[in-house]
């Protein structure tokens, strides 16, 4: 199996029940549309128990970052049960602490605040691509 | 207020694919405001993982699978659970029964979009009713 060591694997938790969830969900999609398209790849996390050997190999082929929204770290305990054990965590609700400011009441339509939310933690998320990746940007 | 009683509306939430946006956002519409008495939703994730809280809610609850592509994680995902599987939708279907109603992206469905997440999302309610009328 290739192990591939210029691109970073996110896996981020979908959390539908909690909105910490939605913003885990919109903060991947922002470092893979915006702060990293060409060093990150993703894969939905249910694959990892519905699909095949191809999907659960995702964590030993790629160095992969876990995104969850809270400290059950579905993402983490998902990726490291059924693929490999992730390189990095990512927890929302542990972000949260540090923007106190910042409220997150909906899982469905983001408000500005949830907005700014996510950009924070797709920032953190950037950061530590750079770090797999062994760059400083 | 507790989940036990209600009917499971389980999406898979599809991040690489715009149509598991449409399956969530479809569900969000069926638990917030079409029948936010008779339904509920969890984390799929948790699931995945074997969380035995959502286990038992599972099992003993109608659970709906609304999954983005013939892939069906949620699907698989409840039936690999034990759970109580009591219908499936996939996005696919609605879209090809509503092919001029193509989501934007992952993260903003655009207008159309969200038209193709308001007709699922009637399709699940009336399947809830129907559980609700034969199941219990
Ligand atoms: S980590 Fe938390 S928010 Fe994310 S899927 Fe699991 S329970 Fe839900
Ligand atoms: S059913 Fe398709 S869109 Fe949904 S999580 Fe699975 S692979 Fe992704």
């Amino acid at each position: 199996m290739a192990i591939v060591t210029d691109k970073v694997g996110i896996v981020s938790c979908s959390g539908e029940d909690l909105p910490e969830g939605t913003i885990s969900r919109i903060a991947t999609r922002i470092v893979m549309e915006k702060l990293r398209p060409d060093d990150t790849v993703t894969i939905c996390l249910p694959l990892f128990l519905a699909g095949s050997e191809d999907e659960r190999a995702f964590a030993k082929v790629f160095p992969t970052i876990a995104v969850d929204g809270c400290d059950k770290k579905c993402a983490e305990v998902g990726t490291n049960k059924y693929s490999g054990k992730p390189v990095a965590t990512v927890v929302v609700s542990e972000i949260m602490k540090k923007y106190p400011h910042l409220k997150v009441k909906s899982r469905d339509k983001l408000s500005a605040e949830e907005k700014e939310l996510a950009l924070k933690v797709a920032e953190e998320i950037a950061t530590k691509v750079d770090e797999v990746l062994g760059r400083k940007k | 207020m507790s989940k036990n009683g209600k009917v499971f509306v389980i999406p898979c939430s599809g991040i690489g694919k715009a149509l598991g946006t449409v399956g969530r956002t479809a569900t969000y519409e069926v638990v917030e405001k079409l029948r936010p008495n008779e339904a509920t939703t969890i984390c799929l994730p948790l699931l995945t993982i074997g969380d035995e809280a959502i286990l038992k809610l599972t099992r003993n609850n109608p659970c709906i699978s609304v999954d983005g592509c013939p892939l069906q994680c949620a699907r698989k995902n409840i039936e690999a659970s034990e759970g109580k599987l009591a219908a499936s939708f996939m996005v696919t279907d609605v879209l090809r029964e509503n092919r001029s109603l193509k989501p934007e992206a992952v993260t903003e469905l655009g207008p159309k979009g969200l038209k193709l997440a308001s007709i699922l999302a009637e399709k699940i309610a009336a399947q809830i009713d129907e559980i609700n009328k034969n199941d219990r």
